[in-house]
């Protein structure tokens, strides 16, 4: 299968002298759903930052696709990005925007001509279930459905990777399964995908692999278990 | 796209808007009363060196034929550009025409006792001094009178004019780019959100930048279109004044080709002023 996200002893220190990330060592291949597990300040969100070259490692390698996120040019992260779908956890919708301008702004970024823009921006509004939102402004809707707008603008890329840091953290039950399962659909299609949670109702319920950290050292990997059994 | 950006940021923020807007106003209104006046006082001068600027007024005693040979002397040193002859008669019928109100004046003058005179004008504004010498040598010249120093103080005064107004213009558009400058950057601090999340979605500086710099152009634009209009009225409402005060001088109307070719120069600097402004904040802010 194709590898498309590697961290080879991957460590992350801050500059105040913590270390965030310990010698990181997992990957992701195409297709996979990974259950980024862990308490609040276990890393979880600084691997993200890595993966989208936030952040340079303070050590190791990371590889996601083709990109060599250590030697990668600062002029070529905007490829990068554009490659990956990212569900922040503040969802950094732009406030002033209404849903359906934020959803279009990756494909204006993308140079996607305006009529092809409207159509995939309205598709994919479609596919999350917030189409009769479109006109309205982010502080108009709930939180799940804010979750919803932000999952359609890390898909109107048709990204080959998905990293949604945790969606659910702010919604209700109910709400956390809806979001989970339209992430799972679209994982069905092809997209990989790694979430970041600490939901364990969710964990339980998925058979997924998870990939555990705690205080920056990776605790668990569901894989590795398997492969070694 | 890029417009679309550049528009919000306007909307969001009109009164920093009418800020810029209003700083490039005052440049480009000043910019438009120099160039205006600038042309003024060259048509002045052209006016006063194309004047019969030298005066020979003939003793009594001259005779037509020495008249004569002196005026085909001065055709024939190629200096003159023209040379009108005033016989006593119309020496007479001229005082007369400038003094009819006052009959007094009238009745004291004959014309036996005005000179006939030649008003000579000179190719060039350096040939009156040669002229003039020459003449001043001639047994039939009583008096040589030309206005060389009304003309050298018009273009001293001109000079002074033209430094004057490339200072202030300077100190305004030094002060325009400064404002901008922190007008743009105070903008995009206040988009610092905005423009972290377009940069974590792929967004290339060049894309967030653009409207920045649009934005600024657009200022620089508007300023100039309406510190030209503005200047343009002024000038349409102290006409009738200056054209009485300017009486016989040729200064207005000022042609429709200068005032365009003015507009058009204004448009071109005040592109690159709110360029550069912009162009610095989004360095300076958006490193």
């Amino acid at each position: 299968m194709t590898c498309m996200i590697k961290l080879d002893k991957v460590s992350k220190k801050f500059g105040t002298g913590v270390f965030a990330l310990s010698d990181i060592n997992f990957s992701v291949e195409k297709g996979e759903f990974v259950f980024l597990v862990g308490p609040t300040g276990s890393g979880k969100t600084t691997i993200f930052r890595l993966l989208i070259r936030d952040l340079l490692p303070s050590a190791g390698t990371i590889t996601v696709e083709d990109f060599d996120i250590v030697k990668l040019p600062h002029r070529k992260i905007p490829f990068l990005r554009k490659k990956i779908g990212f569900v922040f956890q503040d969802l950094k919708l732009l406030l002033d925007q209404t849903i359906f301008e934020n959803i279009a702004l990756p494909l204006e970024i993308a140079n996607v001509p305006a009529i092809e823009a409207k159509k995939r921006a309205e598709e994919v509004l479609e596919k999350v279930g917030i189409i009769n939102h479109k006109d309205k402004f982010p502080i108009q809707l709930s939180g799940g459905e804010l979750q919803r707008a932000a999952i359609a603008r890390a898909l109107v890329l048709s990204p080959d990777i998905v990293l949604a840091d945790e969606p659910t953290g702010n919604l209700d039950l109910e709400t956390s399964w809806e979001i989970v399962k339209l992430l799972e659909s679209i994982n069905e299609k092809g997209t990989t995908i790694v979430m970041a949670t600490h939901n364990t109702e969710i964990l339980k319920n998925f058979s997924k692999r998870v990939v555990g950290l705690d205080k920056g050292h990776l605790v668990r990997d569901d894989k590795e278990k398997k492969e070694k059994k | 796209m890029v417009l679309k950006t550049m528009w919000h940021n306007i909307r969001r923020s009109p009164y920093q808007a009418f800020t810029a807007v209003f700083i490039i106003l005052q440049t480009f209104f000043v910019v438009s009363i120099f160039a205006f006046a600038v042309w003024g006082s060259a048509r002045i001068i052209n006016y006063f060196e194309s004047l019969p600027q030298v005066d020979v007024f003939f003793r009594n005693e001259a005779k037509q034929g020495e008249i004569d040979t002196l005026k085909k002397q001065l055709e024939g040193s190629g200096k003159t550009a023209s040379i009108r002859f005033v016989s006593k008669q119309e020496a007479l019928n001229i005082y007369k025409e400038q003094n009819k109100d006052d009959p007094l004046l009238l009745e004291l003058v004959t014309a036996d006792i005005l000179p006939s005179s030649f008003h000579i004008s000179t190719v060039s504004i350096n040939d009156l001094s040669t002229i003039a010498d020459s003449l001043k040598k001639s047994e039939i010249v009583e008096r040589v009178v030309f206005p060389k120093q009304v003309v050298s103080k018009l273009i001293e005064w001109t000079d002074v004019l033209r430094r004057v107004g490339v200072a202030l213009i300077t100190v305004l558009a030094v002060d325009a780019v400064l404002i901008m400058t922190v007008i743009v950057g105070f903008k995009i601090s206040r988009k610092k959100e905005d423009i972290e999340i377009m940069r974590l979605i792929g967004a290339t500086n060049w894309y967030i930048r653009w409207p920045f710099i649009l934005e600024g152009m657009l200022y620089g634009i508007v300023g100039a279109v309406l510190g030209w209009g503005l200047a343009l009225g002024a000038l349409w409402y102290a006409t009738p004044f200056l054209s009485t005060f300017l009486h016989d001088i040729p200064v207005f109307p000022i042609p429709s080709t200068f005032l365009l070719l003015i507009f058009g120069v204004e448009i071109l600097l005040a592109i690159l002023l709110g360029g550069i402004s912009s162009f610095m904040a989004v360095i300076r802010y958006l490193k």
